[in-house]
C-alpha cells in the first residue's frame, strides 16, 4: 500500500510504453525511489556498461510517501549509471513532478535503449506515449517547458526536461522540473539526452490513495508537521534564509572552501549570504529575494524566489531574466561564489538562473570554473584556451560568460562542460581538481569538518554533501554535537548518517526534514501508510542495505578501494586560517575503521557475511 | 456567528497542503486535481494565491441551478451541492463568476467548497496561516491592524 504497484517501462529503441507490476518483494526491502530503483538497476543493467550508451537505463522513481500529505512528500529521484563518475548516480528533486507522476498512477518509469530521433514522454494517467521532440531539440529547459504547455493546451502539465548543456555533452547536466527544481548532480541529464529523450510531460488526476490506515496517517502527518514548525531550523532558519542560512555559519567555522579550496575562509561570504539576499539593493530598491517557496506538500518552504536587478550587467537588454525565478541555495552560492572568489550576488543569481534554464549542476559547474581559474592563475591555461576571457579568481564577468558558454557547449564552454577532473587532466594538473570519483566537492572543507572528508571519500555518487551530512552533527549539533576537528568516532558517525539518508531518500520525503526529525518520526508515516510493519530499526537496516547495494554496483562497475580518497590538497595542504588552521583531512585515520564498521574487506568489497546479513543479491 | 474562509496570499508558499487536505476530506484520496481549493502560482511575479468559493450571499450558482441541487447550509452559510439532485448540467459552473464550481468527470456531478461542514480542512492544514477560518464580519481585521500600525500619531501624542 501507498505504492501504486505499477511501473511504466519505456523502450526508447522500439518506441514502446508498457505497464508492469511493481516487484513488491523488493519494495519491502528497498522501499522506493533511491533504494528500489537501484535494485532494478542492479538486476537489469550491466554495471560495466557505457553510461551514455543504449545499455544504460534511466529510472524516474517516486517513493511510497510521494504524493501524500506527509510534509515534504513530493520527492522523486533519477537513478542511472552516471557519466561523470562511472558510478551509480541518484539525483533527488522536489517541485511537483514526482507527485504528479505518482498521481498518474506510477511508482516509477524505467527508460531503456535509445531513440533514433528526439522524443519526449507524454503521460496522462495510464496513457503513455513517445512523441516527436524535433521542435524541442536545441531548446533550453525553459523554452521546452513553455512549448509543451502551449502544445498540449494544459497549464497543469508538469514537465521535466534536459537542456542544451545535456544535448551538447556536458557531463554534469541535470534534469530540471517545474522550471527550477532539479535532479541536479552526477550527469543524469546527460544520460537522458544520450537517449534522445528531451522531456517528460506528466498529468496525473487519479490521486494517491491506498493508504493502509488513513486516520492514523493523517494524525501522524499533522503531528509531524508541528514538529517541523516548532524546530528552529525547519520552522524558522530554512523558511527565512533557505539553505543559505549556512553561508556565514560555515565561513565562521573556517570550513568554507575558497578559490578552488586553496583557502577555507571567504572574505566576501557576507555579501553572498542568505542575509544579504534580504537586503534592499541600492540600485533598484528591491531585495534579491522576493519570497520563499515550497515544493509539493512541504511545510518548511526553504525555496528561494529571486530577481536580478534589471540594470545589472548580466541581464542588460535581456528581459527574459527580469522576472522571478529560482534563487540561490547554499551549495550553489558557495560553488558559484566563494569557490570562484566572486562576491557579487546578482552575478551568482544570474549564473544560477542559467544553470536552471539549461540544466547543469551549479555545484559542479562552479567548482569547475574555480579549477579553471586556478589553472589560469598558474599559467597552465591562457586567454588562448579561454577564447580571450581573463579567467581570474573573483571575476564576475568570467563566471557569467562561463555559464553562457556551458549552457550551449560553445568554445571553452566545451572544456568546462567536462567537469573539473577531465579539465585539470587535459591541462596537465590533475591534482588541482577538487573531486572524488570525478564529482566535484560541495561546500564544506574536509579539513575543517573532518567527518565530511570521510563522507566525500566514500560517497557512492562521488563527492556529495547529501549522502552523509555530518555537518549536521559537527557544526549544527543535530542530533548531537561532535567536534568537527577530530577524527575519533567519525567512521561510525558517517556510516550512521549514510544509512539513515539512504532510507530517507527512498521514502518520498525530503532530507531537510531530518534537521527536526529522526527515523523515529519517519517510521509512523511509513507504518500507517504502507504494507508491513515499519519502525526506525527496520528503516535503518534498510538504509544500510541500500548503501551496500549501491556500493556493490560501483565495485562491479570497476571502482576500487583506491577511489575512496580525497584530492592531495585535502590530505597534504593544511588549512591556512581559522579553527582548522594547520590541519589536513585525517582520512587515513578514519577509512580503515569505516571499512570495518561497514563489514567490508580491505579491498573495499562487501564481505560474504555482510552480503548475507543484509540479504543482498549475489 | 457566521465564519468565512479568509485568504492572505502574502503568506502562501504554494505547498498545496490545502489541496491535499481538501481532496482527502472530500474524496478520500490525495489528489490536487479533485480539490475544491486551488493554489495558483504566478511565476514571474513570485506569488502564490489560494482561491476557492467565497460563499456569495446571493449565490449565482444556486440561482442558476434548474433542479435546486444547491442549497444554503443553515449552520455555516455555505452553499452545498445535494449530490442526489445534481444532474451534471454544469449551468452553475457557467453562472459562477469566479470559476469555483467545477465538474467532476468521475461522478458526473459538480463539486464546490462546502466549508467541510464548519471545520474546513484546508485551513487546518495550512502551515503558514495563509488560509484561516474566522468571523465573517471581520475578515478585514488583520489588514486594518496592519494599516493602523503604519498610522503616524506621534504628532497627536506630543500636541
Amino acid at each position: 500500500m501507498a505504492w501504486t504497484n505499477k511501473v511504466l517501462r519505456v523502450n526508447l529503441s522500439e518506441g514502446t510504453c508498457n505497464s508492469e507490476p511493481l516487484n513488491t518483494e523488493w519494495a519491502q526491502d528497498y522501499i522506493g525511489q533511491r533504494g528500489l530503483a537501484t535494485r532494478y538497476m542492479v538486476e537489469e543493467v550491466d554495471a560495466t556498461c557505457d553510461p551514455l550508451g543504449p545499455d544504460n537505463k534511466l529510472i524516474f522513481a517516486t517513493g511510497p510517501l510521494t504524493g501524500t500529505m506527509a510534509s515534504t512528500g513530493g520527492r522523486y529521484s533519477v537513478i542511472t549509471k552516471g557519466p561523470l563518475t562511472g558510478a551509480i548516480a541518484c539525483s533527488n528533486s522536489g517541485g511537483f513532478l514526482g507527485a504528479e507522476l505518482k498521481s498518474a498512477g506510477w511508482d516509477m518509469v524505467i527508460l531503456e535503449g535509445k531513440s533514433d530521433k528526439p522524443v519526449y514522454l507524454y503521460i496522462e494517467n495510464e496513457e503513455a506515449q513517445l512523441l516527436s521532440a524535433d521542435d524541442l531539440w536545441g531548446k533550453s529547459v525553459w523554452e521546452t517547458d513553455e512549448l509543451l504547455h502551449k502544445k498540449h493546451q494544459d497549464p497543469q502539465l508538469r514537465i521535466a526536461a534536459c537542456g542544451r548543456s545535456a544535448e551538447t555533452g556536458c557531463l554534469y547536466a541535470g534534469i530540471v522540473n517545474d522550471l527550477h527544481r532539479a535532479a541536479g548532480r552526477s550527469g543524469v541529464g546527460t544520460v537522458m539526452a544520450s537517449k534522445n529523450l528531451k522531456a517528460l510531460a506528466v498529468r496525473g488526476t487519479r490521486g494517491v490513495g491506498n493508504i493502509k490506515d488513513p486516520a492514523r496517517f493523517m494524525e501522524t502527518a499533522r503531528e509531524q508537521k508541528q514538529v517541523l514548525a516548532d524546530h528552529p531550523v525547519t520552522g524558522e532558519g530554512l523558511p527565512t534564509l533557505g539553505t543559505q542560512v549556512l553561508m556565514n555559519v560555515i565561513n565562521e567555522s573556517g570550513a568554507l572552501p575558497t578559490r578552488n579550496m586553496r583557502e577555507v575562509k571567504f572574505d566576501g561570504a557576507r555579501k553572498i549570504s542568505g542575509e544579504q539576499m534580504l537586503e534592499v539593493r541600492k540600485t533598484d530598491g528591491r531585495p534579491n529575494l522576493t519570497t520563499n517557496a515550497a515544493c509539493f506538500g512541504c511545510t518548511i518552504a526553504c525555496g528561494r524566489i529571486s530577481t536580478i536587478d534589471q540594470g545589472h550587467f548580466t541581464v542588460e537588454n535581456k528581459p527574459q531574466y527580469w522576472g522571478n525565478s529560482g534563487g540561490l541555495e547554499y551549495e550553489a552560492a558557495w560553488a558559484l561564489g566563494a569557490d570562484t572568489g566572486v562576491d557579487d550576488l546578482d552575478t551568482l543569481t544570474y549564473a544560477n538562473f542559467l544553470c536552471n534554464e539549461d540544466g547543469f549542476d551549479p555545484i559542479s559547474f562552479g567548482a569547475t570554473v574555480a579549477a579553471a581559474m586556478e589553472l589560469f592563475d598558474i599559467g597552465a591555461i591562457t586567454t588562448k584556451e579561454t577564447d580571450g576571457m581573463e579567467f581570474n579568481f573573483g571575476s564576475a564577468e568570467a563566471l557569467a560568460w562561463a555559464a553562457e558558454k556551458v549552457a550551449t557547449g560553445e568554445g571553452f564552454g566545451a572544456d568546462l562542460a567536462l567537469g573539473s577532473k577531465r579539465l585539470c587532466e587535459k591541462y596537465g594538473h590533475p591534482d588541482l581538481s577538487m573531486t572524488v570519483k570525478g564529482q566535484e566537492f560541495p561546500a564544506y572543507d574536509p579539513r575543517g569538518i573532518q567527518g565530511m572528508g570521510l563522507a566525500y571519500a566514500t560517497s557512492n555518487r562521488g563527492a556529495c554533501h547529501l549522502r552523509g551530512y555530518t555537518v549536521s552533527s559537527e557544526i549544527l549539533g543535530i542530533p548531537e554535537k561532535t567536534d568537527p576537528l577530530v577524527t575519533d568516532g567519525k567512521a561510525g558517525l558517517v556510516k550512521a548518517f549514510q544509512d539513515v539518508t539512504a532510507a530517507w531518500d527512498s521514502t518520498g520525503l525530503c532530507l531537510f526534514t531530518s534537521f527536526a526529525w529522526s527515523l523515529e518520526n519517519v517510521a509512523p508515516h511509513m507504518d500507517s501508510a504502507c504494507e508491513g510493519d515499519w519502525d526506525a530499526n527496520r528503516l535503518m537496516e534498510t538504509g544500510e542495505r541500500i548503501w551496500n547495494l549501491e556500493r556493490d554496483f560501483n565495485m562491479r562497475a570497476g571502482l576500487t578501494a583506491a577511489d575512496d580518497t580525497l584530492p592531495k590538497r585535502m590530505l597534504e595542504e593544511a588549512a591556512n586560517t581559522g579553527p582548522a588552521e594547520g590541519k589536513v583531512s585525517g582520512l587515513a585515520e578514519m577509512l580503515p575503521e569505516y571499512y570495518k564498521e561497514r563489514g567490508w574487506r580491505q579491498d573495499g568489497n562487501l564481505s560474504d557475511e555482510t552480503r548475507e546479513r543484509l540479504r543482498l543479491p549475489g | 456567528m457566521q465564519k468565512s474562509l479568509h485568504i492572505d496570499p502574502g503568506k502562501c508558499t504554494g505547498c498545496v497542503q490545502c489541496e491535499l487536505a481538501c481532496s482527502f476530506e472530500n474524496e478520500g484520496v490525495f489528489n490536487t486535481a479533485k480539490s475544491r481549493i486551488k493554489v495558483f502560482t504566478f511565476h514571474q511575479e513570485g506569488r502564490f494565491v489560494p482561491y476557492t468559493c467565497t460563499q456569495c450571499d446571493e449565490a449565482w450558482c444556486m440561482q442558476a441551478c434548474p433542479v435546486d441541487a444547491i442549497v444554503i447550509n443553515a449552520k455555516t452559510g455555505s452553499k452545498d451541492i445535494i449530490e442526489d439532485r445534481c444532474v451534471g448540467c454544469k449551468v452553475c459552473t457557467i453562472a459562477c463568476p469566479f470559476g469555483t464550481v467545477n465538474y467532476n468527470q468521475d461522478t458526473g456531478k459538480v463539486i464546490k467548497c462546502d466549508l467541510c461542514g464548519g471545520d474546513p480542512a484546508c485551513a487546518s492544514a495550512c502551515p503558514t496561516a495563509a488560509i484561516t477560518y474566522i468571523d465573517a464580519d471581520t475578515t478585514g481585521l488583520d489588514r486594518m491592524r496592519a494599516w493602523a500600525a503604519k498610522t503616524d500619531n506621534a504628532a497627536q501624542a506630543s500636541a
